[in-house]
């Protein structure tokens, strides 16, 4: 029976293969799928499917497929996870990363097989400067910029004190550096606390001494799960009647519709700063953004507007160069020109290959739904410059 | 000195939810000489379960009280099924079979509930604060886990001390094999005890969410470790060795992450001083523990016959 069944699929297989003789563009994405960081992971990949839908899973003519790998929120796994997929032929494009130190741990291995890596989230300061690569894109930005972005709004803001709390990971490193540059105050205290698959989530000890410092205002980045205990916590530690908090991804899509159901309302109001906000209004946004919440039930974050906007950008180039996916030169202009209708709207490349584009301060708002969602007050930089850009020799 | 007292009684806090991990650990370990690796998961099923019915019935407190006997149903089953058959096996058998249990639970309650976990919802009363004497703040929900806790260890300390059932777990503790000749039920008793430990593993895990927000996969995996630096330290078997050296391992961590940093300021630069403080504050437990080892290495509160 089960030599009969085996029989029949490799028939199928071989009447299959007129359709599989025309190239398929293959593209690998690293992304989290376990752990509870998958919460992040997860949105990706819907995005990542919902853009494949959108271009009606073709590009030149060519069928698109995705391959799907979990870095379970650890670099040496995705660091595996990219070797696989550097080591097939038929990929491409090698994309996502949510976490800088699994970028970071991949970047050689992917980067030497001479294929295109793209980042759809990991702004490790490193790849746009010292370690910048021909081969290597991104449709996010670098650490810092979102940071800095927020210490100028805190220094609009009048706010003389900060007390800073970050991972203790390439990020969360690049963060404080970016908040304390642009930054003009004071800042009464740091702590970098635990992180990876058991990463720290009571901030007890952490939360008393900001308390103790005295400072004016909080400032915090908890991508993902951690996000949510730590402002949980920030309110149940009566910090909030006393403290602004002002969070870089922390408050977003994917925090936001835990933070309603927990009731914890200090939220509301708070403020954060991001290349990208739901409530953009170009076209490629409202598409994205209106087919997501009808097909998910949820707003998507930054993440999955970067993982989305990563596939329009490789279609681009894949339809510039006419599917030839051995002309690599071509397909680099192509990704270069970021001729595609991204969902921030108009950007452009800078040298080291990392967007050129406006930051904006956001705040939290409730829908005509009621639902939780960010919206874009003003924006702090415009078309701003990647602050390491100077260190790429390219 | 506000802050030292707000961080003692943080320390106090996670001491407390560590020594109701660790006492059905403890049990389980001198009296049955299980050592059970899964004793992390039943923390886990007691936040899903727990944090479900919390859900479904609209009231945290709720959740709570009905996680203590689902999460020891949960236990009684999985004594009568699969552990029984372990207790005269060798260590490194049971190592292995609890290994796989928790891979087993990771995945079944993955399969049960996604991979993303269930939010836990506290009522407004529990999630603000109280302001103690000398103007100290603390969280409301941080001082319920430190009472709670602190009546179960009552009534573990009477339950052990001062009922037949308890002198029955003492006797089964130093000598199962006599206490079996005596007539008593040991198979029975083991059972119990072993649920009794999985419902408070159960209840630690339902209140540790309460803290970070969500039941997780594989939220377990990473206190049990802890759990078992406590039993080691508090003297196997002994519920009281569990109790003190679970407060003294919560004290030592909470403390090690406020203080060190500014203590190691004085000898390498700021930034070194950052980036080095969490590694080695989480390393700090089991510093002690190899420190109390080499004085006492059966641990603080050794049980007196083995």
């Amino acid at each position: 029976m089960i030599k009969k069944l085996a029989i029949a699929t490799a028939g199928a297989t071989m009447f299959a293969l007129p359709a599989w003789s025309q190239e398929t563009v293959k593209i690998g994405f690293i992304t989290t799928l376990t752990t509870p960081a998958a919460v992040i992971g997860i949105q990706q990949k819907n995005a990542v499917e919902l853009a494949v839908e959108h271009i009606g899973g073709q590009m030149a003519g060519m069928d698109v497929e995705i391959l799907f790998e979990d870095d379970a929120f650890n670099p040496q796994s995705g660091r595996t996870a990219s070797e696989k997929l550097a080591n097939d032929p038929d990929v491409r494009f090698i994309t996502g990363y949510i976490w800088s130190h699994v970028m970071l741990a991949s970047a050689n291995v992917v980067l030497d097989s001479g294929k295109f890596m793209i980042t759809a989230n990991a702004g490790a300061s490193q790849m746009s400067g010292e370690a910048c690569n021909e081969n290597f894109f991104s449709t996010s930005w670098e650490n810092s910029q979102i940071p800095r972005a927020m210490g100028e709004v805190m220094n609009q803001r009048g706010v003389e004190s900060i007390y800073i709390m970050a991972p203790n990971y390439a990020a969360g490193k690049n963060m404080v550096e970016g908040v304390e540059a642009t930054f003009n105050g004071e800042i009464l205290g740091r702590d970098m606390t635990r992180w990876g698959a058991d990463a720290q989530l009571d901030f007890s000890a952490e939360l008393a001494k900001a308390r103790a410092s005295g400072a004016e205002a909080v400032f915090v980045f908890y991508p993902g799960r951690a996000g949510g205990a730590f402002v949980k916590q920030y309110e149940q530690s009566g910090l909030a009647e006393t403290t602004q908090l002002y969070t870089v991804f922390t408050v977003d899509g994917i925090s936001l519709p835990r933070f309603q159901e927990a009731g914890l309302n200090a939220v509301l109001g708070s403020y954060n700063t991001n290349y990208w906000s739901p409530d953009m209004d170009n076209a490629a946004n409202q598409r994205f953004v209106s087919d997501y919440l009808a097909k998910y039930g949820e707003y998507p974050a930054h993440y999955a507007a970067q993982a989305y906007d990563m596939v329009m950008l490789i279609k681009s180039a894949v339809e510039a160069v006419g599917g030839d996916l051995d002309d690599m030169d071509g397909m680099r202009e192509a990704l270069r020109a970021a001729d595609y209708a991204s969902t921030r709207g108009d950007y452009s490349y800078g040298s080291n290959n990392y967007p050129i584009q406006n930051f904006y301060l956001r705040e939290v708002v409730e829908d005509s739904e009621g639902r939780w969602t960010n919206q874009i007050v003003s924006t702090v930089y415009e078309a701003m410059e990647n602050p390491y850009i100077d260190q790429c020799p390219m | 000195m506000i802050l030292l007292i707000t961080q003692l009684i943080n320390g106090l806090q996670l001491g407390i939810l560590l020594f109701l991990l660790a006492a059905g650990l403890t049990l389980v370990f001198g009296i049955m000489d299980l050592v059970n690796l899964a004793h992390g998961s039943f923390y886990m099923i007691g936040a899903f379960i727990g944090a479900t019915m919390a859900a479904i019935t609209g009231s945290f407190l709720v959740g709570l009280v009905l996680a203590l006997p689902l999460a020891f149903l949960v236990g009684y089953i999985v004594e009568v099924t699969t552990l029984r058959t372990l207790y005269d096996r060798h260590h490194l058998d049971q190592v292995l079979a609890t290994f796989g249990l928790i891979l087993f639970f990771d995945t079944l309650l993955q399969l049960i509930w996604g991979p993303v976990g269930v939010a836990v919802v506290l009522p407004d009363y529990l999630n603000g604060f109280i302001t103690l004497p000398g103007d100290i703040p603390i969280p409301t929900i941080r001082l319920l886990i430190i009472a709670i806790g602190l009546l179960v260890a009552a009534f573990l300390y009477y339950l052990v001390v001062r009922t037949k059932m308890g002198m029955l777990i003492r006797a089964g503790a130093s000598n199962r094999t006599m206490a079996g000749a005596l007539g008593v039920d040991i198979k029975r008793l083991f059972t119990l005890v072993f649920g009794m430990g999985a419902a408070l593993a159960g209840l630690a895990g339902l209140m540790s969410t309460a803290i970070t927000t969500e039941a997780t996969i594989g939220m377990g995996n990473d206190i049990i470790i802890q759990a078992f630096v406590v039993i080691v330290i508090g003297g196997i078997g002994s519920i009281r060795g569990a109790f003190v050296a679970s407060i003294v391992v919560g004290l030592v961590d909470t403390l090690g992450r406020s203080y060190l940093d500014q203590l190691l300021k004085l000898f390498i630069t700021e930034q070194n001083a950052e980036t080095a403080a969490p590694a080695i504050a989480a390393m700090l437990i089991y510093i002690m523990m190899a420190a109390i080892l080499f004085f006492s290495p059966q641990g603080l509160f050794p049980p007196k016959t083995r």
